[in-house]
């Protein structure tokens, strides 16, 4: 085992089931990564470095959803490596877009993808980490937003309560006085029960929020579709808007499931 | 030419407000008015008379909010959108200390306030009320909020009397307009070709002595006058005959405060609550809505601090949380924290009610949830305590 050269605590990044993306985004920190990198020994970051120092870690970021068995025992010697385990990104935190499979056959999906679907093993469900281990802190978002990541590990290094805000995306747009796309234009957007994090972007262009940072705290996208629905929106277009990176998270999948429960759609109409 | 009396009235031709605007930015006014912006009527910089929405009006409804062109509308007959005065005196943001840390202590730097003075162009009665009662909540008592003193004092508030309202607006159930309250340094009132300026102060005055204005002529301030009271006669009749189109809604005031206390476990709590998604739009938009948090926001070193504050609204977790848990964890006891507060203990607490009837929460409510609808569904009766 190679001895850490500091006494700088150590941070491993671990991916599962997942596009990269979030990975991609502590990158794209660029001046703050060197800055962050003088103060955390980069033990484990295969996207970053090819060198790896073996645990136990200090910190332990972990994108990607469990979507495989080997994948389940991993996450578990994971957890029993990091001191601090901390989840990133939408499918880490709810099981991201592949989640659709929880729903639908999965053998139905490996026959359509795969021209040797017998080489596949895989689990009928993807599901955030917190389902199979526990969890310190989530940060979500698809992908995490770097202002709240930056914030994150400097709130770790300083022995900060870790927190980041539960509340609305449309406080975000309010506080940016951004016009209300839903009710100055009639765009269905997700703003009203999505937690904020990603500095309301979409709106701030004139199009609807797509729920990337998922539920927020007391979300109540039930009586949100409803409106919409009474405002002439599509049901199929809503629950498409619902079932997306955070497709199961529980109150976005119970309003898709109101929705398709007084409208039916097929399962293909979901993906 | 002699500055005019406080009181008294000019007339201007309605393209010489151009001339106010190069007046007041000549002072060194940043000048803020009605222009469109992203579909809606915001309060934005303002230099020429041609960025104003002459001949535009606001559709407004429960979470609805659209502009339309109508050939037959002046240059000031929409009414309020989601903007108010309120971050023009409470910046949504806003740094209240830098901390540096050196080798023995911490340095700590007040950063400054931006103190050009502005003048804001086109605010209703609603809109002054608001400001008076938020002047109340930073300037009255033991505690006086120097941010909020400061940017107070550079405001040049000219004011317009409505002559049209929108189905959300019930200024008139709570007194609020929609004629202009005292507080203005000008007051315009639209007629066909001219603006009648109202002097309200002396610094209304100085600045209206350099338009080159006339005396209006006999009758024209009644008639000024009229176009507004006619409206406020609308508005009260529209309960009698029903027709929320096309003059506003209704709160009843009396025993309001009794009502509401008195009903605080009424099942209408939890059915607006099956409604209310607790996304905070009604108290963004609210031009009398004060919370505020502060936040510590440091650099990865933990050396440079920033204290910011920013509006905080009683709809999120964040906002009762305490050591254990929120005071008010479900959306239930939100919403009843907002609206009792709003309209009943804000008269305990500041001799005023909370609400101007200006109707943006209303209009801003993604799912359209009605304040005088939820009063009204309390019922009239005051229960005995």
């Amino acid at each position: 085992m190679v001895e850490s050269p500091s006494k700088r605590p150590t941070l491993a990044v671990f991916k599962f089931a997942s596009c990269d993306g979030c990975q991609l985004t502590m990158l794209d920190c660029e001046r703050e990564l060197l800055a962050i990198a003088d103060r955390v020994e980069i033990a484990y970051f295969l996207e970053a470095r090819s060198r790896t120092l073996d645990g136990p870690y200090d910190i332990g970021l972990v994108e990607g959803s469990v979507t495989t068995e080997h994948d389940a025992e991993r996450i578990r010697e994971i957890r029993d490596q990091c001191r601090t385990l901390i989840t990133i990104g939408a499918c880490a935190t709810a099981g991201g877009i592949q989640s659709l499979r929880n729903w639908a056959d999965i053998d139905d999906f490996i026959r359509q993808v795969y021209a040797s679907p017998q080489y596949i093993e895989t689990l009928a469900t993807s599901t955030p980490i917190s389902d199979h281990v526990k969890v310190d802190f989530e940060l979500r978002g698809c992908p995490i937003d770097k202002r709240q990541l930056v914030m994150l590990i400097t709130d770790l290094l300083l022995g900060k309560q870790l927190r980041v805000p539960r509340y609305s995306v449309c406080l975000e747009c309010k506080l940016k006085h951004t016009v209300c796309v839903a009710v100055a234009r009639g765009v269905a957007c997700l703003g009203p029960v999505t937690q904020a994090g990603c500095g309301a972007i979409c709106p701030e262009y004139a199009r609807e929020c797509f729920g990337c940072h998922g539920p927020k705290e007391s979300a109540n996208p039930v009586s949100l579709a409803r409106h919409y629905q009474r405002g002439q929106h599509d049901p199929s277009h809503l629950v498409h808007l619902l079932s997306n990176f955070n497709a199961a998270a529980p109150p976005f999948r119970n309003a898709a499931e109101m929705l398709e429960q007084n409208s039916p759609l097929s399962n293909e109409g979901r993906s | 030419m002699a500055s005019p009396r406080i009181g008294s009235w000019i007339k201007i031709p309605k393209e010489r407000l151009q001339q106010l605007i190069d007046t007041l930015a000549s002072d060194g006014y940043r000048v803020v008015g009605p222009r469109i912006r992203d579909g809606a009527i915001i309060l934005d910089d303002l230099t020429d008379i041609r960025q104003l929405p002459a001949g535009v009006v606001d559709e407004q409804d429960g979470g609805h909010y659209r502009l339309r062109e109508d050939p037959t509308a002046g240059w000031f007959d929409f009414v309020v959108g989601p903007q108010s005065l309120k971050p023009f005196v409470l910046p949504p943001r806003e740094p209240l200390l830098q901390l540096q840390r050196t080798s023995e202590t911490w340095q700590t730097e007040t950063p400054e306030i931006d103190d050009r003075p502005v003048a804001v162009l086109g605010l209703r009665g609603c809109d002054l009320h608001a400001l008076s009662i938020m002047d109340r909540v930073f300037l009255e008592g033991p505690y006086v909020d120097p941010r909020y003193e400061k940017r107070r004092a550079s405001l040049f508030l000219i004011g317009v009397h409505c002559r049209r309202a929108a189905p959300t607006c019930f200024c008139h159930s709570l007194k609020t307009g929609p004629a202009l309250p005292a507080g203005f340094d000008l007051g315009l009132s639209e007629l066909e070709e001219h603006f009648l300026l109202e002097v309200g102060s002396r610094r209304g005055a100085a600045v209206a002595a350099r338009l080159q204005g006339e005396e209006p002529a006999s009758g024209e301030i009644t008639r000024a006058r009229m176009a507004t009271r006619a409206l406020e006669q609308r508005m009260h009749d529209r309960p009698l005959h029903g027709d929320r189109r096309t003059a506003g809604r209704w709160l009843e005031t009396d025993h309001l405060r009794d009502r509401l206390l008195g009903n605080l476990e009424h099942p209408r709590w939890s059915e607006v609550a099956e409604r209310c998604l607790a996304c905070a739009n009604c108290t963004m938009v609210c031009p009398t809505c004060f919370c505020t948090t502060v936040e510590e926001v440091s650099d990865l070193s933990g050396d440079s601090v920033t204290r910011m504050r920013r509006w905080e609204s009683c709809f999120t977790w964040e906002h009762s949380y305490t050591t254990a848990g929120p005071v008010h964890p479900t959306t239930q006891s939100r919403y009843r924290q907002w609206l009792t507060h709003k309209l009943a203990s804000w008269h305990d607490q500041f001799g005023t009610s909370g609400c101007v009837g200006c109707g943006r929460c209303i209009t801003w409510c993604p799912v359209g949830i009605d304040l005088t609808e939820e009063v009204a569904a309390l019922g009239n009766e005051v229960p005995h305590a």
